[in-house]
């Protein structure tokens, strides 16, 4: 089932030539509205009439997030805040958050991205979706909210959490689709089983799931636990959202979104083009966008292209499923987290030692569990244990309020964590989720 | 007079604290006095020894970090309502106690109580004029 057959299978030499337009225009825009931009193209002498079709593309320099914390919060937004009608906002690599804005036809842009996922998992009108996404400042909710608005299915804006509820819904007002996070489906489908509920008798034939790496295991067992199709879908909201790039029921990698954005892959290490096939980091460029245009964004998501036709008959290029990142972000229940926010909370903390462990791993719901480990200071163990609770409890809180998700602390002997092996040593994630 | 604590901080796993009191052992280092202060998944672990710098040394050699703070070591009179005697003269003049833990084994004077107080020259002076005699570092070494 397609949602917009025209664009989703257009032939490759019209599509480059719409790419190219729309390309064109974008960088105009971007150029005469953005100083961020001006800046960038000014310092290397290069004009917007230089960039003359998606041949040229490889002359424009690249966007990366620390952009975004430098022109905090609107900096990059090229249009009029009356022009504005929506922020989102995810976590920035430090304290300050990455913020996002849509206007009006870009929030329709977006939703035809996720409708078009929602079509190609056969998900229509008569249908039932439950957004088990969280709602929020956090794109998952109502971006599939109102991509499922858009196929004019009825909608169940549930959000995430409360599993036993999710369950009596699904089995009381029989949603036929669900969407959410792998990680919290999954949680739902052994939840599932262990309330001994027969999955077919749940109407849902199919999840839409993203905002976090998983594998083809999870896929298989989500499918089992639930009886139904689970599909990729990918996105971050710098681009857009969830819906950059989606799966077909064929389940070989997802369809880029090509009529409104540009997708390439560069050596993350030298920044050069790489063709198709070729495993590099995901940058991409937006056609559509007018709040916030973007030019050759570093998503430091790694993967590769696949041009080939797919049997489902649409022309858009497929990327793999995430296969790594080029920096040491993790994914905690579909949230960012950057090593670096959680330095930020303990080197500013008196009692502690400015060394910290990160470990993750799934618990015995399956849902990701986070424990920060920091080495406690020589000068607060001659207190009393009153000191060293209050301690735990405000690097805590202190690292809930910056996160935005709750993790456990747990102060450890002095000298106990490795020291000075790198960043990767900080970070054990026993969750396997890049294969 | 004051004497020497070590404060150790021990996560609760198995051996860590066998770990402590081996290596104490093994250098003929003698506790005097000891308190453990814990919760789920750590304790605070508190000893007087006869020789705290070679604690120390032996316990940073086997990469225990260790913290020394002054204490009170208090003889308490051998009566009824001994050591409540002792804690109304500090609280009376507003010192707070943040914990005490009591000497083992018999010293041959009674009972000695080790105090963690905020005011530690305030409570020594204070102790001293109320005749209540403080111990000091030789006299732990010597017990
Ligand atoms: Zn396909």
């Amino acid at each position: 089932m397609y949602w917009d057959k025209q664009h989703e299978c257009m032939d490759r030499e019209a599509l480059t030539k719409l790419q190219s337009e729309r390309l064109c225009a974008t960088v105009k825009r971007a150029y005469e509205n953005v100083p961020a931009y001006t800046k960038k193209f000014d310092e290397i002498g290069l004009k917007p009439e230089d960039i003359k079709g998606i041949e040229d593309l490889h002359k424009i320099p690249f966007t990366v997030k620390t952009d975004f914390r430098d022109n905090y919060p609107f900096g990059l937004f090229a249009t009029d805040m009356d022009d504005v009608v929506r922020v989102h906002a995810s976590s920035g690599t430090t304290g300050k958050a990455t913020v996002v804005g849509y206007t009006k036809n870009d929030i329709d842009c977006w939703a035809t991205m996720v409708a078009r996922q929602l079509a190609a998992g056969g998900v229509g009108s008569k249908d039932i979706v439950q957004v088990a996404y969280g709602y929020g400042l956090f794109t998952g909710g109502l971006g599939l909210h109102y991509g499922a608005e858009k196929v004019g299915a009825t909608v169940i804006p549930i959000s995430t959490g409360n599993t036993k509820r999710q369950i009596t819904m699904l089995q009381d007002m029989g949603a036929t689709a669900i969407a959410g996070t792998p990680s919290y489906i999954l949680h739902i489908g052994e939840t599932v089983k262990e309330m001994g509920i027969d999955p077919k008798t749940l109407p849902v034939k199919v999840s839409i799931m993203g905002a976090e790496p998983w594998t083809e295991e999870m896929r298989k067992e989500i499918e089992e636990l639930l009886d139904i199709d689970a599909l990729d879908i990918y996105g971050l909201s710098e681009v857009m959202g969830p819906g950059v790039s989606y799966e077909c029921l064929e389940k070989h990698g997802l369809h880029i979104n090509e009529d409104m954005l540009i997708a390439e892959i560069i050596d993350p290490d030298t920044g050069e083009q790489l063709p198709d096939g070729k495993q590099g980091e995901l940058v991409f460029t937006s056609l559509t966008k007018e709040a916030l245009p973007l030019l050759r964004y570093r998503t430091k998501d790694i993967t590769y292209l696949d041009p080939e036709p797919c049997a489902c008959g649409r022309t858009f290029k497929r990327m793999h499923r995430i296969l790594g990142r080029c920096d040491d972000m993790l994914i905690i229940r579909g949230v960012n987290v950057f090593p670096s926010q959680i330095e930020t909370v303990i080197f500013n903390i008196e009692g502690i030692e400015p060394h910290y462990q990160i470990v993750v791993d799934r618990d015995e719901r399956r849902l990701d569990d986070m424990e920060v480990w920091v080495e406690v200071s020589p000068d607060v163990i001659s207190g009393e244990v009153r000191t060293l609770e209050k301690l735990n409890k405000k690097i805590t809180h202190d690292l809930r309020s910056l996160l935005g998700i709750g993790c456990k602390v747990k102060l450890v002997e002095p000298l106990s964590i490795p020291r000075s092996e790198g960043k990767s040593k900080r970070i054990i994630d026993k969750r396997e989720v890049y294969k | 007079m004051k004497v020497k604590q070590i404060s150790i901080f021990i996560e609760n796993k198995p051996g860590r604290l066998l770990k402590v009191t081996r290596t104490l052992a093994d250098a003929g280092i003698n506790i005097r006095a000891l308190s453990v202060a814990d919760t789920v998944d750590y304790g605070l672990m508190r000893l007087i020894v006869d020789d705290y710098v070679m604690a120390r040394d032996v316990l940073a050699e086997a990469s225990v970090t260790v913290a020394l703070t002054d204490v009170i070591a208090a003889e308490i009179p051998d009566v009824p309502g001994g050591l409540n005697g002792v804690v109304e003269i500090l609280s009376e003049a507003g010192i707070n106690i943040e914990y005490m833990y009591a000497f083992s084994g018999n010293t041959g004077k009674g009972a000695i109580d080790v105090f963690r107080v905020d005011d530690i020259e305030g409570a020594e002076k204070l102790l001293e004029s109320k005749g209540v005699k403080t111990l000091s570092q030789g006299d732990v070494e010597k017990i």
